[in-house]
Parts: structure tokens; sequence; C-alpha cells
């Protein structure tokens, strides 16, 4: 690997803070819906920003129900399927303390794109035990997806083009909420 | 029959000579020095403009490994590499197999001189049966036979009782015991020098004292019995200083040091090259610089290679299963020429001292001298050849180097044995 | 950080940043000892050969646990009973193996720079399990993961390594990574069991075990072999156990409350270690081998996974 990653520039904002804010209270009402209240669910964020929304969300499911989710983090280095091409494997840990036997396990991430990566989590996830479902949850879906992977609950669908990037800016991480589409600069 | 060797720069320490001249040779011996000789029909020129005419190089510690050991070197391999090497003659060993413990095995190599060598062969007996260290070998008979010396080469004679008495029985043939000095209890299971590269590199390690301790009794030995006794393959501060105590106090030593050891240290171990294990081994830094030291001011009289060939897969492999030694005919001469002498370490004329006038006078060989009636023997060198050691190209049968890939100038240009030109200018 | 190199040869090479990117990959995979299906697909397809000529079944254990739980196919190899007991030679074993195209050779031998000629031979991945008295990377990387997570840091932590460290590849690859990471490292033992020159390598000296083991935060003991009697370079075990054996009194007498005792193992009970030492709250002895999985995994990991590995 030579050359350095190429320079992105801003091309539109998406999201702002209260869009965010928003998005993440009408996906908590929408979880609690289809699954008829918050009993046997539990959260998995995959790192990094999916753990921080699934914090958010466990929040608000217990400000709304009352019940209090547990949350875990998982890191799918170890299942990727590209882990040679990708230079050295960087892994954060996996850390879920509860059982995930019988429960309905909520997958969270921040941009679904091409679904390589919810393929790992699935396969990590059925390594840890046997939930009785798993349910998908992102921010933003930006299609051009190359497996049969979809999402049960979406804070934005935003067509993109393959070349452009979009970045999930969260308090916890990167001082700001907002998500914008990223091109990159023309050398 | 007749060679003249025109206008080269003669340098014969033996004579004191410095000078441009012409050299001729005729019916294998040399017969005039001068200027504008003659020739004529049936007189070979060589224009040795621009180069150094020296007596013909000795070096009087060669492994042939024949008989017996003919997969690693012949005779007429040894004698082909020393030739290329711009030698002369070699003092070939005897721990060959049988060993030349007798006169009948003596009587073998120089037949096999006689016809295959390149160069003249004085082969050096064993002091002791079979290189056992029990009983003496029958130094009478091999003396007899031809041999020019006596060792045990390969080993130590430990027994310091024995080699008394081998000095004592030797005194009247008037050839050296040659001491391969290495107390085998302190070198025991030992790959390298003892010091730091054997402490980081986890290899055990040859104390300098194994050979010291060995030196020393030799030298006493030798004061007791008034014997000649050379040390070979000097290889530590420690041998430099007792043998210049020695000579100060007049006991009859002499002494050689071999080019790796005055230009490699223990680091090139580093490389985990089996090419950089030998016995003695690579030392310090300032064991290097007292052997340079040494050479220099004559406390060291010659420069011999311990030339010791190996087979491939003796020599690769696991470093403490590899076996001791490494070739040095074809690369000694340009080594020290580009190294020591380029370097500023060593006189041109102190070099060449070593490797003629020394040798022939410490093992009373003809030789090693330009004089009218000395043998026929001259080494050519240019001191402007630009060469790259490529071991693959070696005359040797073997190719156990450390000095591959070494980018060297100055080197042998051509070797005249008896008259005869055994190596030619490469093109 | 990235790792590039194609093999983990001695400490002595790596710099800091390496040296903490395999303890922080290995402890990221301890995780893995606690799952109920301990298997991540990471490196699935891929052989480890395991070369060992010197018999440990501990260390070879750990490396095969570690390269299955990562799904990689492993596969055993001892030098008794195969063709090197025909006579083969290391090279030649070592070629033949290689035409099979594995990807990792673990290799432990008892000559010192076995693995770097492997290296130098083959073009797969070579691990030293230890080779000679030289090295043992992957020790040293244990005992550092361990050490990290008893006390936190490395900076500024002084160790003691105890006993025959002149035969030690444990000691010499410990004395470079602990200096490497900002720890002391004092080296105490009988004078004859202490290498020349030791002090090159950055260690102090001491040659009572009583100075060696005051103040410091890890005492890391090694084991005593029976053929150092035998070869002149100590008396007797009983007078070694008596001046250097690490005993309860002795590092109550001696040694800080919260000193660490650690060892490669095995441990020879009653010399170099006295069983309530062995066994007692001071020792972090049977963590040690759980982070051998753990770092072994993260070795595989990282050679097998660099960028480059695959063939196209």
């Amino acid at each position: 690997m030579s050359s350095a990653a190429p320079r992105h520039r801003e091309k539109a904002q998406v999201l702002d803070e209260t869009a965010l804010d928003r998005a993440l209270t009408r996906i908590s009402h929408e979880i609690l819906e289809k699954n008829g209240g918050a009993k046997d669910l539990a959260f998995v964020g995959l790192r990094t920003r999916g753990v921080s929304l699934a914090h958010r969300l466990a929040a608000k499911i217990a400000q709304i129900d009352g019940t209090s989710l547990p949350v875990g983090t998982l890191d799918i280095t170890l299942y990727r399927d590209d882990l040679s091409m990708r230079g050295t494997p960087v892994i954060r840990g996996t850390d879920i303390p509860f059982s995930i036997k019988d429960k309905t396990v909520i997958l969270v991430d921040d941009v679904l794109f091409t679904g390589r990566t919810i393929r790992a989590a699935l396969d990590a996830i059925i390594d840890l035990g046997r939930p009785t479902a798993i349910q998908l949850a992102c921010l933003i879906d930006r299609g051009h997806r190359e497996l049969p992977i979809r999402p049960d609950y979406v804070g934005k669908n935003l067509p993109t083009s393959r070349r452009e990037s979009v970045a999930v800016r969260l308090r916890e991480h990167d001082g700001e909420d907002r998500v914008v589409i990223e091109e990159p600069e023309e050398a | 029959m007749s060679l003249v060797i025109r206008g080269g720069r003669v340098i014969d320490p033996a004579n004191n000579v410095d000078a441009v001249q012409d050299v001729l040779i005729e019916h294998g011996k040399i017969t005039r020095l001068g200027h504008g000789l003659e020739t004529g029909a049936g007189v070979e020129v060589v224009d040795a403009s621009g180069k150094i005419v020296c007596p013909g190089f000795i070096d009087m510690h060669v492994h042939l490994r024949e008989p017996g050991q003919e997969y690693k070197e012949t005779v007429a391999t040894g004698t082909r590499a020393a030739a290329a090497g711009g030698f002369t003659a070699v003092c070939c060993m005897a721990n060959t197999n049988p060993v030349n413990d007798n006169g009948a095995v003596t009587d073998y190599i120089l037949a096999k001189a006689k016809v295959e060598g390149l160069v003249r062969v004085y082969p050096i007996g064993a002091v002791t049966k079979n290189l056992c260290g029990q009983e003496l070998a029958e130094l009478a008979e091999l003396a007899e036979s031809g041999c020019v010396a006596f060792s045990d080469d390969g080993k130590c004679v430990m027994n310091a009782c024995l080699y008394r008495r081998a000095m004592e029985y030797t005194l009247p043939f008037g050839a050296p015991l040659i001491s391969h000095a290495e107390d085998s209890s302190l070198s025991a299971g030992g790959s390298i020098n003892e010091g730091v590269v054997s402490t980081e590199l986890g290899l055990p390690g040859q104390p300098a004292a194994a050979e010291d301790v060995m030196v020393a009794r030799d030298l006493l030995l030798a004061e007791l019995t008034g014997a000649h006794v050379h040390i070979a393959h000097a290889s530590t501060a420690g041998t430099v200083r007792l043998l210049r105590d020695a000579k100060a106090r007049g006991i009859r030593v002499t002494a050689e040091v071999t080019p790796h050891h005055l230009v490699l240290t223990e680091d090139a171990v580093r490389s985990w090259d089996a090419n950089t294990k030998m016995a003695p081994p690579l030392r310090s830094k300032r064991d290097v610089e007292a052997l340079i030291e040494g050479l220099a001011d004559g406390t060291i009289d010659c420069i011999a290679t311990d030339h010791a060939p190996h087979a491939l897969s003796e020599k690769e492999g696991e470093y403490d299963q590899a076996a001791f030694g490494v070739v040095g005919l074809e690369t000694a001469v340009a080594v020290v020429l580009d190294r020591l002498v380029r370097g500023g370490h060593l006189p041109l004329a102190t070099v060449i001292s070593r490797w003629s006038r020394d040798p022939a006078r410490l093992l009373n060989l003809p030789g090693g001298t330009l004089s009218v009636g000395a043998p026929g023997d001259v080494t050519i060198l240019d001191l402007d050849a630009d060469t790259t050691v490529d071991p693959s190209r070696f005359q040797s049968r073997s190719r156990n180097t450390p000095f591959g890939g070494w980018q060297l100038r100055g080197g042998p240009w051509m070797t005249i044995v008896g008259g005869a030109v055994t190596r030619a200018p490469a093109r | 950080m990235a790792w590039t190199r194609k093999d983990l040869l001695s400490m002595r090479e790596l710099d800091a940043g390496e040296i903490t990117l395999l303890v922080d990959t290995a402890a990221s995979l301890q995780e893995i000892a606690s799952r109920d299906i301990k298997k991540v697909p990471a490196l699935r397809g891929k052989t480890v050969v395991n070369l060992f000529y010197e018999s440990s079944t501990r260390t070879r254990t750990s490396f095969e646990i570690a390269g299955k739980w990562l799904s990689a196919d492993v596969i055993n190899f001892s030098a008794s009973g195969s063709s090197t007991s025909k006579g083969e030679s290391f090279i030649d074993t070592a070629k033949n193996i290689a035409a099979m195209s594995p990807d990792v050779v673990v290799v432990r031998h008892s000559s010192a720079g076995a693995a770097d000629l492997l290296a130098h031979e083959l073009p797969c991945s070579i691990v030293n399990a230890g080779d000679g008295a030289h090295e043992h990377p992957t020790q040293a990387l244990l005992d550092l993961l361990t050490i990290r997570e008893k006390k936190g840091h490395f900076e500024g932590l002084h160790v003691a390594i105890v006993g025959d460290i002149a035969h030690s590849r444990v000691a010499r690859s410990d004395i470079h990574g602990m200096r490497k990471l900002g720890m002391t490292v004092t080296v105490a033992g009988p004078p004859t069991l202490i290498p020349p020159f030791v002090q090159e390598l950055g260690a102090k000296v001491s040659y009572r075990l009583e100075d060696a083991i005051g103040d410091v935060d890890v005492i890391m003991v090694l084991r005593l072999q029976q053929e150092r009697m035998t070869t002149g370079l100590i008396p007797s075990l009983r007078e070694y156990s008596r001046y250097w054996g690490l005993t309860l009194d002795k590092l109550a007498k001696h040694a800080r409350p919260d000193v660490l005792i650690m060892h490669p193992g095995p441990v020879n009970r009653g010399i170099e270690l006295a069983p309530e030492v062995a066994d007692g709250p001071y020792s972090v002895i049977l963590d040690q081998v759980a982070r051998g999985v753990a770092v072994r995994m993260g070795v595989l990991l990282l050679l097998a996974g660099r960028k480059g590995a695959d063939a196209a």
C-alpha cells in the first residue's frame, strides 16, 4: 500500500443534530411496535459508532418503556472475508456480557452499504449463541447491496454513488451529531 | 625454456630490493636480474609493467583433503586454487584419511603432487598416530619422506608430556612443530568466540583463553626443550602478547595468522552464515587490532590461509552443527591487499615478506627470494585490478568462503612456478 | 501501526511499536477462550505447520489450539520417527514441507539460528518457537501481556530474572522485550550461569538472590536443568536451591508484597521454586499459560493476515 488515502470533501449535509435525534426516536418506537414491547430484546452495536447508537437507542427505550435493555459490543474483524487484503487487522474486541440465547438481538450499525459487514456480524452472533431472532437497525442505508441483506429499521434511506462516502459523526466520537456525504477531492 | 619478466616493480624483501627490473628465469631457476635483459627465440616474455613482481608466495597452512576427502578438495583442485590465488607453494596438513602419520601417505601425497599439482606441495606430518594425541607418529620416517614440519592441526596435543617428547625427538630434523593451540576442555561445545555476540545469539562460545592457555604452554615447553614451535592461526591479543614476550626472551617460536582473522570480527557471525565459522573463531575488534600490529612488527611471522574446504551440505544448516573452516587460497591476496595494504594498516613490502621470505625461512624451504639461483617461483600482483569475489567460479572444489560478494581492488595477476606460468591473467 | 514482517524470529529485531501491537492484538483475542464455541473464521483455509525438533508438548499444544481457534488447518511434525531420524537434514526437511505450501511454519529447534535459517530459505512465514538458547519471542510476549494485565503498564517496572540465564532463550527474549518497553531488568544467579557481557544487552547483574528480589515488581524464575550439574556449572542441585531457590520466607523477607512470580514452565518444584510459591498467591504462572494461546493467536493472525500474504 503506497499512496495515501484520497482526501474527501463534504458534498452535502444529510442529517443535522435534530434530525438525527428524531430518527433514533422513531426507530425506538418502531422496535417496540414490531416486537410488541421490550421483552427479551438486546442490542448489539457494531464497533465503533454502532455501539454509541445502540446505547442511545437503549436509553430512549428506557425513557419510553421504562425497560433497561442490555447493550453489547461486537468487533467483526475476525469474521471479515477480506482480511488479508486490508493490511494489519486491528481487533478492538467483542464484549457481550449477557446471554443472547432466547433473545431477539438487534444489531445496530451506522451505515449499511454492501451488507458484508452485517453478514460477518451474523456469523459472529451465531457463534456466540442461539438467539430467537436477529433484527437490523441502521442509521443510514446507502444502497449498493452485494448480498441479500435488508434492514428492519432505517434512519434514512440515502441513494449515493459508489465513489461517494457517507460520514456519520457522533458526539461521543467526533464532537458533533451530523451525517454528511463526502466525495473524493479531484487531484 | 626461458621466461623473462619485463618492466615490473620487483619487491624482494630477502634482498632488500624494491626497483623496476627485469627477471630472467632459465631451466626453472632465476638466473639474472637487471635491465633490458635479452630476449630471443625460445624466450617467453611477460610484460609486467605496472605490476608488482614478488618472490613466489608460500601458503604454509592448507588442507588439501587428499587422501580420503576428495569430495571436498584434491591435490589437483587445491593446487589449482593456490595458483589462481597467487601461490607458488603450499604446505598441506596431515588430517587426511588416512592421516599422514607414516611415510606411505607422505609418498602418496608427493606422488599426486608430482603428477597433478600445479604448485609446489610440501607435506606436514602428524605429531601423533592418527592424531589421537596418545603415541608419537614415526616422525623420523616422516621427515625422511619429505615432511617439512609436524602438526596435529585440527586438534591440539593436549598431553603436555607427550608434546614435550615430540619437541625433543624432532630437534635434529630442523622441522618445526606447528601447534593448533586450543585447550579443548575450555573450548568444548563452543561454535564462536565467547563474548558479546555469543551472549546475544545464545551460541556457546570458546573463550580467547582456550588459545592463550595452550600458546603459553607450548612456549614454555619450547623454552624447556629448545625446540622450534610455530603457532598456527593466531587469533587473540593474548597470543600476540605471549609471542612478543617469548621472542624477547629468545625462545624459538614463530607464528602465522589468517587473512580472515585480520579483517573479520565476531560480528560477522550475526548473519548466521556458517561460512563465518572456523577454528579458532573470529574474535573481537581488540584481537584483530593486536594481530595486525603483531604482523606489522614481525611478532607474527607470516600469513597462512588455513584453507579448509568443506562441502555445501557441511556448511548450510544449523550453525552449531556446521563444520569448522573456510577456504582461503583464492581470496587471501586480494583481501589482504585491499583491506590491509590499501587500508593503510600494513606496508606492501611487509605483506610480501610475510608471504615469501618469512615462511621460507622458518620452514627452511627453497624459494621466498628472487636471488640468482633461487627457484623460478614468482608471484606477480596487480594493485589496480578490481574484482568481486564469486565463489561459483572458484578453482577449489569447495565454496565455503566468508568473502562472497566482496569487492576488492588489488590481487594476484600471474603465478609462475619453476618458470612455468600456472596462472595467467584474467581476461 | 501495521505489521509488515514476514516472520517473527526474535524480540531483538522488533521495535516498541511492534511489540505493543502484538500485545494489544493478543489482549483483544483473549475473549475467545471464554466463548462457548471457541472458533472464529479468520484463518480459515490457512495452513500452519508445527515443526518441532525439540519435544515440547506445552508450547506445541498452545500453538495448535491457537491455530485451530482461528480455523486454520494445523499440522504437527515432530522430528523423531520422521524423515529426520532417517538422516534427512534440517534444511531438506524444511524445504520439503515448504513445497507443500503452508502459510506459516512454527519451528522449535535446539540450534540457535534455526528459525532465521528457515526464514531465509522458505517463502512462507516463520514463527520462532524457541531456537537453542537464542530467543523465544512468543514466550516474552505472553510474559509482557501477563505483566501489563496485572500491573496496568510497562514503563518503569523492574523485573528480576533468576536462574540459568546463560542457557535461557526466554531470558534473552524477555530482556529485549522489557528493555524496549521501558522496564529495568536485573539478571541473577550463580556467576557460572550468567553469560559474559550480558550488561551489553541492557541488564544489571546480581549474584545474590536476596539482593536481586528486593524492590522489584516481577520475579521471573527460570527452570534449572539437571545437566548444568553434570557439566560442572554448579556443584549440586541442593546448593542451587539453597542459595538461589525462591521460597516463601525469602519472599517475605526481601520482596515487595505486590510482587508477581512468573515462570516459563515447567516448574521444578523444590529446586528453583518452592511448591508454596509456585502455587501461592503471588504466582501468575497459570495466567501466563492462558495468555500464551492468545499471544499465539495474535501472532498467527498478524503473520498470515498481513497484506500481501495471499499469493495474488
